[in-house]
């Protein structure tokens, strides 16, 4: 295929359109959700979805979209209720509530499910899809309610910027100042519902709570401000989305859904890994000159102590001595002291019995001596 | 106004208060008045009830009984009236926000629905922390803020609501020493103006160099009023119970010891 055709192959479009719409809004509504300290509600949910969809079926008698989101809603709406419920009326903490709701909606959408299998029914025919998802047979009536889904979530969640900020970060001060704080996380809850179940022909019950977590969570490493983290999570959502999209395009018989979570698990990667501040690499890199500082400084008040004992500023230190001192090769240490001038290497005089060149303390290595020794908590923490 | 104002000349009037936590009584029969212009003290033994009173002044716990009337009125009408401080552990510093951010939002509720902060709430928000000596931590992440640093940010947030009436939970607990006698200095200053500040504190060694007014509380009200006639070692005996062996010599050197003397008597 052309790039031109590619273009206009409709197939393609109305997954890629999708898949972007759906990055967008699971981008935009699981940063708030990773923030609440509720990635796996996006799971529950998903997972709950599952027997309102058979329920949906069978009701309707067939495979008819809107009654299937319907009884997806309504059952994932149930399940986020139980879960309230379970967290605030039990002693029950919130991750074992939302796997205990998880897995009892599962098993009864399983059950219901393989039922329908078992009923010989014409028409049952790819309801499985919904557990991993078939983007391929997205239509354009279903980017309609995907672009409605979105673009309310949108329209909310700019309306009410400041009230989602304060709810996700101090809800007990949220209350206080006398925000609905009860309503606003209902809100939060239902948009993210809607965003899952929308999300589920496309990605399926079982890898929807990724795209809720995975955008969030690589962009909460690149910032520090919630706009930026929200902005970027809906650009990786989308990045994610499209790239699944095209990805599976190229070659027959690769499901777009699992291939949406792989690119955006590269995303996470990558950002986990190299992001500035909070990477891990990063992190690694300052642990070890911290550590390497640290060592230095221990070397410098080394030599400050022994000076002072021996009441001699300028008094000279054989190299094996203070090897034997640290228990380790101090060579490296001291070289980099002399960098910063806070040492240098002295040759004997002649008539001393040691030749090699000695190191001595400057003045300017005393004064930082004195001043570590003075802070030196303040000094191993910058 | 149609409803009757009840105490309006108290900043704290609390009448039969209980609360209870799956069916225990955590506060059982508060009554509990605090006059304006005063800096008061609660203090208490760990699970007396301390925060959860504060809590359900505010409204943030359901009260089982009771009610609570804030300059004569109820809190739903007083919110404007009051600021909160909550335990600086009650949050998640990673959230991803900076100091200033966080001072704004003691705004959010005098800005309404649909608006947003402007440039005239970032001008208060960083007058707040200058007040708390962090102007140069505005644009900071939070979580790059030491324990105290956070702290200030909360009491700025606090202080930026211009409130009559401030409720603290333990704003001096794991602060350094810098940042507790900036924060009392702050108090001072807000009860000096004639605001109300109350304070869930933790350590009795302070009360009376910091407070002048408080409240002892294990469950119930112990006792209630000035510093001088509550602060004894009887009513601090039925709080902590056998405690504290401190108590013994609480008698004696009340009127006369300060804080450090109280303290290193603690320590043998």
């Amino acid at each position: 295929m052309s790039p031109a055709e590619w273009l206009s192959d409709y197939t393609l479009q109305n997954v890629a359109i999708g898949a972007a719409l759906l990055g967008l809004v699971s981008g935009v509504l699981g940063s708030f959700a990773v923030l609440r300290k509720q990635s796996l509600l996006g799971d529950t949910l998903s997972h709950a979805a599952l027997p309102g969809i058979c329920l949906g079926f069978i009701m309707s008698g067939g495979r008819h979209l809107g009654s299937l989101l319907a009884g997806a809603l309504f059952t994932g709406a149930l399940a986020a209720l139980a879960m309230l419920w379970l967290t605030r009326m039990s002693r029950l903490k919130t991750d074992a509530a939302l796997g205990i709701t998880l897995s009892v909606f599962f098993a009864i959408g399983v059950v219901l499910l393989t039922h329908i299998q078992g009923s010989n029914n014409a028409s049952q025919g790819g309801l499985d899809a919904f557990l991993f998802g078939q983007a391929a047979a997205t239509l354009r009536s279903d980017l309609w309610i995907m672009a409605g889904v979105t673009a309310i979530a949108m329209l909310l969640v700019t309306a009410l910027w400041k009230e989602f900020k304060l709810v996700s970060f101090d809800p007990q001060y949220a209350a206080c100042i006398g925000m609905p704080v009860v309503l606003l996380e209902a809100v939060l809850t239902v948009m993210i519902a809607l965003a899952v179940v929308v999300g589920l022909q496309m990605v399926g019950v079982v890898l929807m709570a990724a795209m809720i977590i995975a955008p969030a969570v690589a962009a909460r490493q690149w910032t520090h401000r919630l706009e930026h983290m929200v902005i970027l999570a809906a650009l990786f959502g989308i990045f994610g989305g499209v790239c699944g999209a095209v990805i599976s395009a190229l070659g027959p018989g690769l499901a777009t859904g699992p291939l949406i979570i792989l690119s955006l698990s590269v995303v996470v990667i990558i950002s986990l890994l190299l992001a500035p501040g909070r990477g891990f690499v990063w992190e690694i890199l300052k642990l070890r000159s911290d550590r390497r500082a640290l060592r230095h400084q221990k070397v410098l008040t080394t030599l400050y102590h022994v000076a002072c004992q021996h009441e001699d500023r300028s008094y000279r230190f054989d190299q094996g001595m203070i090897d034997i001192y640290h228990g380790t090769n101090t060579r490296n240490a001291l070289q980099r002291l002399a960098d910063r001038d806070w040492v240098r290497l002295q040759t004997p005089p002649p008539g001393e019995p040691v030749s090699a060149p000695q190191w001595v303390l400057t003045d300017s290595g005393i004064d930082e001596a004195e001043r570590l020794l003075r802070y030196p908590a303040e000094e191993a923490a910058s | 106004m149609t409803e009757l104002l009840h105490e309006p000349d108290l900043a704290l009037h609390v009448e039969d208060l209980t609360v209870s936590y799956h069916g225990k009584p955590v506060l059982w029969d508060i009554d509990l008045d605090v006059p304006p212009g005063v800096m008061a003290a609660i203090v208490g033994p760990n699970g007396a009830g301390k925060s959860t009173l504060i809590k359900s002044i505010l409204g943030l716990v359901p009260s089982v009984a009771g009610h609570v009337t804030l300059h004569g009125l109820p809190y739903r009408k007083a919110r404007r009236r009051v600021g909160y401080v909550p335990q600086r552990s009650s949050v998640d510093w990673d959230f991803p926000t900076t100091a200033l951010d966080v001072v704004m939002m003691g705004l959010y509720g005098r800005l309404g629905w649909l608006r947003r902060p402007g440039s005239r709430e970032r001008h208060q928000a960083r007058e707040a922390l200058t007040l708390v000596g962090m102007q140069e931590f505005a644009e900071r992440q939070i979580s790059q803020l030491s324990g105290g640093q956070q702290q200030r940010v909360f009491l700025a947030r606090a202080l930026v609501q211009q409130a009559d009436v401030y409720f603290l939970d333990e704003p001096m607990a794991g602060v350094d020493a810098t940042t507790e006698r900036a924060i009392v200095e702050i108090l001072r200053r807000l009860r000096d103006q004639g605001k109300t500040v109350i304070v869930v504190h933790h350590d009795l060694q302070t009360v009376r160099s910091y407070f002048d007014w408080m409240l002892i509380l294990n469950v119930r009200v112990i006792a209630q009023g000035r510093v001088e006639d509550i602060y004894t070692a009887e009513h601090l005996r039925r709080a902590y119970g056998g405690q504290i062996a401190l108590l013994d010599n609480v008698t004696d050197s009340t009127r006369v010891s300060d804080a450090a003397t109280l303290e290193s008597e603690s320590l043998q």
